[in-house]
């Protein structure tokens, strides 16, 4: 009981001394961004099932394990660097840093100590091109994306939107030792989708960002601006998850799935550049909120239609 | 001897120590199957000098001595190849395996 009466009295640790509770083993879970670590696991699967290699299926399993723990130590490197931004922000606040739960130099520890660990184990399982990709992959979302772009440019998520596509193309190398039409693909797929994403999130998250003072599109260049660059990516994106349909890995069931799925998504950000802002707030965002739950539908359905048709066959 | 409630802190670090604990063994199966799935499809080599191990390859045919293959079978690309007197056959089979 020592150690709960020097908790509780005045040499009590910094957690204490903050009013913030001991960090739990969730917290440290929390640093590693599980929701963002699930797109990674199912991208990065997907990547490396179409592959026309074989691949030992529990082999693949750790690729894919180890490929979601960089990306999970890439996560924890971003919340140790944008914790001021954090603690700003309502939907980031309660993260376990900014809450006061975990310390930065901690956080810094367990992304640095996974990063290595992710690399080294997934050199092992699979191989070390894919390895280096991992690394490289990491590198860029915390040092170009978090610690460059993000606070630079508004372009931040167009750029920065790379690091969250290369998974499928880790994926694809683990299989095949390297790279090839189809993963260059589907990182398109996924690059392109991220900025339109991202951007709706924005529009009606619009408080956010002012008050952390990120340069989204929506601060930098207005929120029309942002609506035009939608639907802009709505079409390039059309033609790459369209062109992604004539390769080797696709078949009927993925190019039925992106010619219905893109139909709405254009369809969707069209709505959302008809509108203007008044009209967006009468209607509570309502469009663009939809618009981004169908991103999230759009994206899970494309990579899903690639799995399926690698079972049931391709062209 | 009086008997102390748990206190909030040890609930905390015991859930950390169980966590962590977990992790670990989950990574020491993982590296355990990990090394199983690569002996599995690996090349047939001593452990304690990565030599290739001669009395497990196939023997030349006719050879019948009780010591080590004096003309080893090895797949293309293995160090079991780059013996001198290994004899490498001719279709490529350490090229990945394509699916049908």
């Amino acid at each position: 009981m020592t150690d709960v009466r020097a908790y509780e009295g005045a040499a009590a640790p910094a957690t204490a001394a903050t009013g913030a509770p001991e960090a739990e083993f969730g917290d440290y879970v929390a640093l590693l961004k599980p929701r963002v670590m699930s797109l990674v696991v199912f991208t990065a699967f997907v990547g490396l099932f179409v592959a026309p290699v074989h691949v030992d299926p529990f082999i693949g399993f750790c690729a894919v394990l180890f490929i979601a723990l960089g990306g999970g130590a890439s996560g924890a490197l971003n919340m140790w660097y944008d914790a001021d931004i954090d603690a700003v922000m309502h939907r980031t606040r309660k993260r376990p840093i900014p809450a006061g739960r975990v310390g930065r130099d901690e956080a810094l520890g367990v992304g640095l100590f996974l990063s290595g660990l992710a690399v080294v184990m997934l050199g092992l399982a699979a191989n070390w091109f894919a390895a280096a990709f991992l690394a490289f992959t990491i590198f860029f979302y915390a040092v170009v994306y978090t610690m460059w772009l993000k606070r630079s440019t508004p372009q931040n998520i167009v750029i920065g939107g790379a690091a969250g596509a290369f998974p499928p193309m880790i994926g694809w190398a683990c299989a095949t030792g390297g790279i090839g039409i189809e993963s260059l693909l589907m990182f398109a797929l996924v690059f392109f989708w991220t900025p339109p994403h991202f951007w709706a999130l924005a529009l009606f998250m619009k408080e956010d960002y002012h008050a952390a003072g990120v340069p989204m599109l929506t601060v930098t260049h207005g929120r029309q601006a942002t609506r035009r660059h939608i639907f802009g990516y709505t079409l390039v994106l059309a033609g790459f998850a369209l062109a992604l349909g004539l390769t080797s890995i696709a078949g009927p069931i993925y190019l039925a799935t992106a010619l219905v799925l893109n139909a709405l998504f254009i369809r969707g950000g069209w709505i959302i550049l008809r509108r203007s802002e008044e009209q967006a707030t009468a209607h509570h965002y309502r469009a663009e909120k939809s618009f981004f739950r169908l991103s999230l539908i759009y994206l899970f359905a494309h990579f899903a239609a690639l799995a399926v048709q690698a079972i049931v066959g391709t062209w | 001897m009086a008997l102390h409630p748990e206190h909030e802190l040890h609930r905390r670090r015991s859930g950390r120590n169980v966590g962590l604990a977990l992790v670990l063994l989950a990574f020491v199966a993982l590296v355990f199957g990990l090394s199983i799935a690569k002996i599995k499809q690996g090349d047939l080599m001593q452990a304690f000098d990565h030599r290739p191990r001669a009395t497990a390859l196939p023997a030349e045919p006719g050879f019948t001595g009780g010591g080590p293959a004096a003309n080893p079978v090895a797949a293309p690309g293995t160090p079991a190849a780059a013996l001198p007197n290994a004899r490498v056959p001719a279709a490529p089979a350490a090229t990945p395996e394509v699916k049908p």
